[in-house]
């Protein structure tokens, strides 16, 4: 048996008041709003920028059109050394890119499939809340993306990010460039990146470069918080599905499989 | 005290050799160098008062950055009430200022300023760096 002095008693009453005091209750975590696994709380007014992938249409395995419009627009580096690698848009298998959609008795035509993935703009991003410089952020028409500036490369992001769509530069992109498009910057050493939804090309007033290049019609792209919208008419009378829903992350990329 | 007189010596000679920078610049006729500016267009006036952005266009670059990055802003609108389309470092500025190297560098080497922004941003003009 332990035998607790009243001195000793009494320290530890003390300690445990002051966490007490200071701390939150089992009750108020769960119970308040930091834990939301829901969509019930989703945005869908206003603007809310996303994206339909129609993946029975983009069936070529080895058509990397958008990829490469992508990553030509947005400066990204190529590098072979696959732990340097840099990817804003890249293609995965349905497995990797569905792990908790997938079993053992899919179909053929789902387990052979790769599908584009990208950074989804989630509504509740994980990133933003972990990114200790306020560098990642989330606009008003729910476009989560950088401020290069503010990134000091702690790579907080990197490992908060479900979806592996963040890219840290272990070294100078600019030498893994073969042409740089002046229209937008590179990025220097020691910072992270990722998708930025073609904000640069919304301002005026493009689509994004992964939608123009795709040859098969495959991405479709809108505003969800307006009825008439091109995805608000893909997402209707079709199933669809998001990348790992049940995290609560509310993604702004949806899939047709 | 014996040695006043000497001590007064030495430290007239100590000053004097101090100070000799001074002295021979000014008997010499010279001042410090100041940086020869391009400034690399016709236009007579820049977006703000010249004297103004001397001093503050780092500050004025750095209200755009935020506003661009952050709050989504296209348009600047100066003091004078003029409309600039674009608030863009490589494309306002370096629109007038062509020549980089004979302006913004040459003023930042002299006082020792090495501002990253070119680490990302591309200088029109030089893609292949």
């Amino acid at each position: 048996m332990m035998d607790v002095k009243r001195r000793e008693f009494l320290r530890l009453a003390g300690l445990g008041a002051t966490l007490g005091i200071g701390g939150k209750t089992l009750y108020e975590v769960v119970k308040g709003d930091e834990v939301l696994a829901s969509t019930a709380h989703e945005t869908h007014e206003g603007t809310r920028w996303a994206m339909v992938i129609d993946t029975r249409k983009c069936v070529v395995h080895d058509c990397e059109d958008c990829i490469a419009a992508c990553h030509k627009t947005h400066n990204v580096p190529t590098f072979e050394d696959p732990k340097r690698v840099i990817k804003w848009i890249w293609r995965e298998e349905f497995k990797g890119a569905f792990p908790d959609q997938n079993h053992m008795f899919m179909g053929d035509e789902v387990t052979d499939k790769t599908v584009p993935i990208l950074c989804n703009h989630c509504d509740n991003p994980p990133c933003v809340k972990v990114c200790p410089t306020g560098a990642t952020f989330k606009r008003k028409d729910g476009i989560v993306t950088m401020d290069m500036h503010r990134c000091i490369g702690c790579r907080y992001c990197v490992v908060g990010c479900p979806y592996g769509a963040r890219s840290f530069n272990w070294s100078d992109p600019r030498e893994a460039i073969k042409d740089i498009d002046p229209a937008f910057p590179t990025r220097c050493k020691g910072v992270v990146e990722k998708c930025n939804f073609c904000a640069d090309r919304l301002s005026l007033d493009k689509d994004p470069a992964c939608m123009e290049a795709c040859p098969y019609k495959a991405i479709t792209f809108g505003n969800l918080g307006d009825k008439e919208s091109p995805v608000r008419a893909a997402l209707k009378g079709k199933y669809t599905i998001r990348r790992k829903q049940g995290l609560g992350t509310g993604p702004s990329v949806f899939y047709i499989v | 005290m014996h040695d006043a007189m000497k001590v007064i010596i030495g430290l007239v000679i100590f000053l004097g050799l101090v100070t000799a920078p001074f002295w021979f610049n000014t008997v010499g006729g010279t001042s410090a160098r100041q940086p020869e500016l391009v400034v690399g267009t016709d236009v007579k006036e820049c977006i703000e008062p010249t004297g103004w952005m001397r001093a503050y266009h780092m500050d004025l670059l750095n209200q755009w950055r935020d506003e661009v990055v952050r709050e989504g802003k296209k348009d600047f609108v100066s003091s004078t009430g003029k409309t600039w389309e674009h608030m863009k470092l490589t494309g306002t500025c370096l629109d007038c200022h062509t020549q980089k190297d004979k302006f913004c560098d040459r003023c930042h080497d002299y006082s020792g300023v090495k501002p990253y922004c070119w680490d990302c941003h591309i200088v029109p003009g030089k893609e292949g760096k």
